[in-house]
Order: C-alpha cells, then sequence, then structure tokens
C-alpha cells in the first residue's frame, strides 16, 4: 500500500469537479486523481498511489519500475483481491512454499 | 541466493557494486528506511553481495507495521457497528489487533469493505446516504495527501456521513528518534523516494547536520539501491554528511507543493505511537480543528481506548534495526504469515514477511541455532 505505482494516463475528464483520468499499471486499468499533478497530460507516465497521481516520471523508468513491482508480487498486493489473499494466508496457503505463487502468480 | 546476472542491467550492477568495494576501507552501517526497498533488498540479494564491511539494517518504513495496536483496536471497534461501513486498504485486513483482525470482524458480520484508494470510500457514502461509512487513514507521507484530499472533499461537498480515523506518520521524526536513540548504530540513511517525491528534501538537511549522518534519497529498484548504498559510503569515507539525491527521476526538492499545501490545511501535526516503539514527539498528523466532524476517533467516542502491547512480539526492536527479522525467537515457529504475532510478519512491506517469503529457506540452521530448537527444513 505504501508503494506508488507508476501508470500511463489513458484519457482525462473532469468528474464532480475534479480532474480525474484512466490509467493504465501494466494491463489493470484504474480512475485515478490529478488534482496535485494537474498539468499531466494523455500519454504520460506518473507514480501514482491509492489512486492520486504524485510525480511525473519518464516513461523508460516508469516500464522498469512497474517489471520490478511484477517480479516482487506488488502489483498483485495492489490490485489482486485482498479477500481471496486474506483467506489465502489465513487457510495457511501462504505458509508453505505456496507463497510466492500467492504473491506471484 | 540470487545473482547478479538476474539484475536488469547485470554490467551496470557490477560496476556499481566494483565501486562500493573499491570505496569501503571500513565498516559501516546504513539504514534503509522504506519497506519496499527491504524487499527489493532481500529478494534480489543486495546485502549479500556488498562487501561484509556494508551492513544494511531495515528501517521502520512500513505504515502497516508501525500502526498501534491501540488504532487497530479502535478501527476493530468502529467496523463491528451495525450502521458502519468499514473502509480500508486490502493489507489491513489481517493486521492483528486484540485477539482478532478486520478479517474476522467480517466473518462477525460486520461490513468491511475494501476500498483501493480513500475516494472510493467517499464515493460508497454518497452512494449510502443512511449509513455511517469510515474509512481507515493509516500511511507515510505519500499516502496522507490522498486522504487529505479526499477528507477536504467530502467537507466541500457536505458529505457528512464520511469520517476517517486517521493514524498518519511522518519519516523525518522517526529518523530523529533512531539517531537519537543510545543503542544507535546507524551512520547512514537510503530515504524512502516515493516518500520524498511528496515532501522533497528539505526536512532533511538540518538532521543530516545535527546528527552528520548522510541522507540519500534512494528508490526501489536494485540498481537505485546499489547506487544509493555507493552514495552514501562515498560521503562516509569521505567524511561527509549531506542530503544527496540518488533518485532524481521521481523526486524534485521542493516535493509536490499541492499536496504539501493540502496536508497543512487538512492535519497538524501530533505525537503519535508507533508499534512495538511508543511515542515519538511531532511524528504524526492528525486532523486539524477544521475538520474535526469528519474525525472518526470523535465520532465513534473510541478515542478513551487504550491498548497495552504485548511483549512477545519484537517486531519493535526489527523496526528500530535492533534485531534483524531471523534473530528473534519467535520467527517461523510461532511466527509465521499463517499466525503472526507482529504486523511486521503480515505487512507486504514489513521486514518479517521479506525474511519469511525470500530468506527462510536459506537459514534453517540458523533460525534453529537462535530458537534452540529444531527446525524442519521445509526444503
Amino acid at each position: 500500500m505504501c508503494l506508488a505505482v507508476p501508470g500511463r494516463v489513458l484519457d482525462i475528464e473532469e468528474r464532480d469537479g475534479t480532474r480525474m483520468a484512466n490509467v493504465d499499471f501494466g494491463g489493470v486499468v484504474k480512475e485515478v486523481c490529478l488534482e496535485y499533478l494537474p498539468d499531466l497530460q494523455v500519454g504520460e507516465y506518473a507514480i501514482v498511489h491509492v489512486g492520486f497521481a504524485l510525480q511525473r516520471l519518464d516513461e523508460e523508468s516508469a516500464l522498469k519500475t512497474l517489471e520490478l513491482f511484477a517480479e516482487l508480487g506488488m502489483l498483485q498486493e495492489e490490485f489482486g483481491d485482498a479477500w481471496e489473499m486474506a483467506a489465502a494466508e489465513k487457510a495457511g496457503v501462504a505458509d508453505g512454499d505456496g507463497v510466492e505463487e500467492v504473491h506471484q502468480p | 541466493m540470487k545473482y547478479i546476472d538476474e539484475f536488469q542491467n547485470p554490467e551496470l550492477a557490477r560496476r556499481l557494486l566494483d565501486d562500493i568495494h573499491a570505496t569501503v576501507t571500513r565498516p559501516w552501517a546504513l539504514m534503509e528506511v522504506c519497506g519496499g526497498q527491504t524487499h527489493s533488498i532481500i529478494r534480489h540479494g543486495i546485502d549479500q553481495l556488498l562487501p561484509e564491511q556494508v551492513e544494511l539494517i531495515h528501517g521502520p518504513g512500513c505504515p502497516v507495521c508501525v500502526t498501534p495496536l491501540e488504532v487497530i483496536d479502535k478501527a476493530l471497534e468502529i467496523a463491528s457497528r451495525p450502521e458502519v461501513i468499514f473502509c480500508s486498504f486490502g493489507d489491513m485486513l489481517r493486521v492483528p489487533g486484540t485477539g482478532r483482525d478486520l478479517f474476522q470482524v467480517r466473518g462477525e458480520g460486520g461490513d468491511v469493505r475494501v476500498v483501493y484508494s480513500p475516494l472510493d470510500a467517499l464515493k460508497i457514502a454518497r452512494q449510502n446516504p443512511d449509513r455511517e461509512v469510515v474509512f481507515f487513514g493509516i500511511g507515510f507521507e505519500t499516502t496522507a495527501p490522498p486522504n487529505a484530499m479526499t477528507v477536504h472533499q467530502a467537507r466541500s461537498q457536505g458529505i457528512r456521513n464520511f469520517s476517517m480515523l486517521v493514524s498518519h506518520v511522518r519519516v523525518p521524526p522517526a529518523i530523529e528518534a533512531i539517531m537519537a536513540s543510545p543503542d544507535c548504530r546507524v551512520q547512514g540513511f537510503l530515504a524512502a523516494g516515493h516518500v520524498c517525491s511528496v515532501m522533497g528534501t528539505r526536512e532533511y538537511p538540518e538532521l543530516a547536520e545535527r546528527f552528520r549522518v548522510p541522507i540519500v534519497v534512494t528508490g526501489f529498484e536494485p540498481l537505485d539501491i546499489l547506487e544509493g548504498v555507493r552514495r552514501t559510503v562515498r560521503q562516509l569515507e569521505r567524511g561527509e554528511h549531506t542530503v544527496d539525491n540518488a533518485y532524481a527521476r521521481a523526486v524534485r526538492p521542493e516535493g509536490n507543493p499541492a499536496a504539501r499545501a493540502m496536508l497543512e490545511d487538512v492535519f497538524e501535526v501530533t505525537d503519535r505511537a508507533w508499534r512495538g516503539i511508543g511515542v515519538i514527539p511531532a511524528s504524526g498528523w492528525r486532523l486539524s480543528a477544521k475538520y474535526r466532524d469528519h474525525d472518526a476517533e470523535h465520532r465513534f467516542s473510541v478515542d478513551g481506548i487504550r491498548t497495552v502491547e504485548p511483549a512477545e512480539c519484537r517486531s519493535g526492536e526489527v523496526l528500530q534495526g535492533l534485531l534483524k527479522p531471523h534473530e528473534c525467537e519467535a520467527f517461523g515457529t510461532l511466527c509465521t504469515p499463517r499466525t503472526p504475532l507482529g504486523a511486521t510478519m503480515v505487512s507486504s512491506e514489513g521486514a518479517c514477511a521479506a525474511y519469511y517469503l525470500y530468506r527462510r529457506l536459506e537459514l534453517p540452521t540458523t533460525v534453529a541455532a537462535v530458537a534452540g530448537r529444531e527446525v524442519t527444513p521445509v526444503v
């Protein structure tokens, strides 16, 4: 949750008086608030944390970081089904070798 | 054990490592502040590739881990109420409070929902005007601005059934507390990159000067971490102690001014307890008086809940860099992700979880020796 993940802005629109965007995180698309980076444009990359764009990032760095986070299982943590993951941990799936599969599908 | 050829750019990694090896003449202890960095270090075996003289100490930079037991208990109490829809980030579900966690509260009938963004919780409040929607607002300087904006929007849009249980923490006072401890061994800091994306670097020069400690802003990729270590070691060997930015592509000195301005409007600095560590002065934020109507602690009268943390979990020592996870007697035996004693084993960014995930299979003999009992290797 603490990690911010780079994503690419797909489109931008005003919703409820707030500048919002659809942002692509290596295949997962989420709604993101642009109020803290109001001049971010379609096609640009930004570091996004819990639905807010916080800082611009160049494409090369963004793609490298996305790849790393995918490898670390962080994208699954951020965008996967939290109830399923919690249930798996509780059931002990995460207590054996399976833990790598839980975090890194 | 990971090998350097697994790095994205093995040749550059080798050059950075060679430079670090060539620079080091005596032992240095560096602390990486961010839990994400800890995972990257352990996953890629960076600590094992560095010269023996360079020790990486894991810091308190996991927000889930440092949220006090008392706050978890308040969350559980609020989430159990029938009128409440309790919204949280997913990684809080299995953090143990006293006797149970949010996962269990949901099993007992509590309406606990996982959201990706605090704005999702505000949307739920809009859609459910007859319910009380409470968002669990934890996290460092990266998470606080989104939460601040959400409370600001709730107030400006007149959404009265939305409140936030706030337990935000700030990095600089934690660095100060670590350096001021008589047990402190830390000689240099790898500062958390994304915290600095928001806050910039202006809080650090005073700390670097006062404690004569280099602070190098560092990213998360293996090469970022090697570069952060290289710059920190270089300063230490030269007797320097300045603030340096090794993550310039994501961190500007001024941070994000709009986010900082919102933080100042919505929150005020307060003393805050850190789980396993205790109270650190001025280390947290709470809602400022203007936003008190949206403060869940007052709305649900849970500000009187007091919880004493049990001594069995040594995560406080792990968070302060005084103990490595596998040196704890309970690691991998009494304490596992299935039966966590503390949040450092539960959280995806916790140091104990990192060791359990990536290092456990390499350490059966060490763990057995420390625990004073036989541990059956898993493979």
